[in-house]
């Protein structure tokens, strides 16, 4: 008796699991349809917090919503590991009707291209790396610039002519960021070094603020940063020396050592490739220069922004001020020869400057001012 | 004083009648939380339970996310029921990674028919090298198997991490710490269910996982081996005098939760990734200890366990793309779900009482 109440019931499970299975999966293909306003998703590798990467972004997509009020609806998705949850999360926004999705993390790379093959109509671009296809294109900031002013205020302002350099992973972004501090470095101060500690991590507050203390400790009195935490600036602070924020302003964790933070200022981008998507003149940014993209913008258009400068003098600010606006007038463009490697032979000729292509395929080696060798 | 005496006779209704309670209580409980966050607490149970599972393809995806945990928590049962503490499933499940990756990039050129059974031989390999450090150091020194085994799972972490920034880096990778991409017949492909089509990325290797844990519980419910792991778990003293050696059940036990687990290993990273990356193994190594405890420690449990766990991974992410509820609140809901779980299951098999100690009670006699 209780068996064949068991058979039945399981029967009648299978029998409806086929039938919603056979209806259903017609449905599925369907991408949900939105209620008027466009949808935006973006998709975060952390929790955004108050600091760093993801922080920025979220700063951007709040400004996108202020830009365009009831026209545009963003959602996210905080801390999706890169791996195979990103594609299914990346999936899942295209399926509830995003037009756009911004993915925001270099790990996002593959699984971006894969879930764009899978949805032809919807756009993604993928933050900080190379891979583009019909509907994916690809957004950067020119991070390097504000590293070159950086390597002015602390050739300006070192007395040690010792700088700690905090470094995330040897990838070309990482390399470029390197070499304009060091040229921005030797530009003002001919006798300054700097020398570099490889994190392996881009957000580790303890790893960074322990290799603060190494960069303390051997004499340097001024440290930069390619990691995340505002733990590096907090070491600093303590110890009584200076630094450099980075991604968003970090202030508030050393208002006595931070001289300024290179701000990445996500808000523009985001509206600027929401309204051409709007209007229908949205492309992937492919161009000849396959690494960067065409649409890799800095300081000339406020995508990367520097705070005010801080516990500096007033002549190196002054200093400082005047190689900001010449890069953002176009007029210093940072990698322009002649630059010699690290061990003295010169790698771009006088009067030559570095292309977008070059800045991927051809700078794997530190410039002048940079102690050591890449590693790997 | 609490006192817990396990219970003599547990009838079957009541070992089926405890996850629905415990799973009533979460839903009254997480509608209490959600409620005081200002989410609608009925929508905001529907994504979690009803909307991640709503289509077709989502149950594809539902049992992919639920994979590896089903192989690896399916291995640690036969850990667990002969009482070695095997912790370091994660990088048990790292070094398959690192097994099978190691066949896949040096051989793709080999056929699917060749290289797939190598790789699979592979993975389950490097699972059991890593295992057997802590079952022999257990075996010789009588070190403890929780320490060890958990140890090395940063030193596997840390391992793969150091190869695919340096050794096995693709050279076309612009310095970014990826291999290359497997060759297409390293590949574990979709499924095309008849009538169907593809179930979202469900895959051969979820076919894999669910005939493992059949076969696991063939093993340990009707032969001699799933008795030996019995009697050697519950009563050491009793085995031994049956003739089983515990050293050996020692080393067999760990042989196939890092076999196991070093399968997952390649299973997830020739399913879904494609190619070795710094991390392969997002904790499904120390969740797979709680899918085997939910499954009270039997592998055709640990199918749904395994399940369960991945619908509540899905519904948290699902949470956050429909109601923007933040990672933390889904994760507070996920650890209810799973301590209303365990504890529903410690009150199925325990009698639990009040009473005041004996010495108290002594003491007002005099």
């Amino acid at each position: 008796m209780n068996n064949k109440i068991v058979i039945a019931v399981l029967g009648a499970a299978i029998l409806g699991a086929v039938y919603w299975m056979t209806t259903g999966e017609k449905a599925s293909q369907v991408v949900e349809k939105s209620d008027g306003a466009v949808k935006v998703g973006f998709v975060y590798l952390t929790t955004p917090g108050d600091h760093g990467w993801t922080y920025a972004h979220e700063l951007g997509r709040q400004q996108v919503e202020k830009h365009f009020g009831n026209k545009v609806k963003t959602s996210y998705v905080e801390n999706v590991p890169e791996g195979p949850d990103a594609a299914r999360i990346i999936r899942e926004l295209a399926k509830k009707g995003n037009s756009i999705i911004f993915t925001t993390s270099f790990g996002y790379m593959d699984p971006t291209i894969k879930v764009a093959k899978e949805f032809p109509n919807v756009k993604f671009e993928h933050i900080s790396g190379y891979k583009r296809a019909a509907n994916v294109a690809t957004g950067n900031i020119r991070y390097y610039e504000g590293r070159y002013v950086q390597g002015v205020v602390a050739g300006l302002t070192t007395k040690s002519n010792k700088i700690g350099y905090l470094a995330s992973f040897p990838i070309p972004e990482v390399i470029q960021g390197i070499n304009a501090f060091a040229l921005g470095l030797r530009s003002v101060n001919p006798d300054a070094n700097l020398s570099v500690i490889w994190v392996n991590s881009w957000y580790d507050p303890v790893k960074e603020a322990d290799a603060a203390k190494v960069h303390i400790a051997e004499g340097a009195d001024i440290l930069a940063q390619h990691t995340d935490s505002p733990a590096m600036l907090q070491a600093a602070e303590k110890a009584g020396v200076l630094g450099f924020g980075q991604a968003s302003d970090m202030k508030a964790f050393a208002p006595k050592a931070q001289l300024f933070s290179s701000v990445n200022n996500w808000g523009p981008h985001y509206i600027n490739k929401i309204s051409k998507m709007i209007d229908g003149t949205w492309t992937t940014g492919d161009g000849p220069d396959h690494w960067a993209g065409n649409d890799w913008v800095g300081m000339s258009d406020d995508y990367l922004v520097l705070t005010p400068f801080e516990n500096m003098s007033a002549d190196v600010a002054k200093a400082a001020a005047k190689v900001a606006a010449d890069i953002k007038s176009g007029n210093n463009k940072i990698f322009t020869g002649p630059i010699k490697d690290n061990t003295g032979k010169i790698r771009v000729p006088a009067g030559k400057t570095l292309n977008d292509g070059e800045l991927f395929s051809t700078l794997n080696y530190y410039v002048e001012g940079v102690k050591g060798k890449i590693p790997g | 004083m609490i006192s817990m005496t396990p219970r003599k006779h547990i009838p079957l209704s009541r070992t089926l009648l405890t996850p629905v309670v415990s799973i009533v209580l979460t839903v009254i409980i997480g509608a209490m939380i959600f409620g005081l966050l200002d989410y609608n607490p009925l929508s905001a149970l529907y994504e979690f339970f009803v909307a991640p599972i709503s289509r077709p393809d989502q149950i594809g995806d539902l049992f992919v996310k639920a994979c590896p945990l089903i192989i690896t928590a399916t291995g640690l049962v036969f850990c667990y029921r002969a009482n070695i503490w095997n912790i370091g499933a994660e990088g048990q499940l790292i070094f398959g990674a690192i097994f099978s990756g190691g066949v896949a990039l040096a051989f793709p050129d080999w056929p699917a028919l060749i290289l797939m059974p190598s790789m699979v031989l592979a993975g389950m390999i490097g699972g059991i090298f890593w295992a057997m450090i802590p079952a022999l150091l257990k075996v010789r020194f009588n070190t403890n198997e929780i320490l060890v085994s958990l140890m090395l799972t940063y030193v596997a972490a840390l391992s793969i991490d150091w190869l695919v920034r340096g050794p096995w880096r693709d050279p076309m990778s612009f310095g970014f710490p990826l291999t290359k991409m497997y060759s297409d017949a390293a590949l574990i492909h979709r499924i095309e269910v008849p009538f169907v089509g593809m179930l979202g990325q469900l895959h051969w290797g979820v076919v894999g996982a669910l005939l493992f844990a059949c076969v696991a519980a063939f093993l340990l419910s009707r032969t001699i081996l799933g008795f030996q792991i019995k009697v050697m778990g519950d009563a050491p003293r009793a085995g031994r005098f049956a003739g089983f050696n515990p050293h050996v059940t020692t080393i067999g036990v760990m042989a196939i939760a890092g076999g196991a687990a070093g399968l997952a290993g390649m299973v997830e990273v020739s399913a879904s990734m494609g190619q070795l990356q710094p991390n392969v193994s997002f904790g499904y190594g120390f969740t797979a200890i709680i899918v085997a405890f939910l499954a009270r420690l039997n592998p055709l449990g640990v199918i749904f366990a395994g399940l369960i766990v991945a619908l509540a991974e899905l519904g948290g992410d699902n949470a956050q793309i429909v109601l923007g509820m933040p990672k933390v609140v889904t994760g507070v809901f996920k650890g209810i779900l799973l301590f209303m779980l365990l504890a529903g299951e410690t009150f199925n098999r325990y009698h639990i009482q009040w009473q005041r100690t004996g010495n108290k009670l002594n003491l007002k006699e005099k």
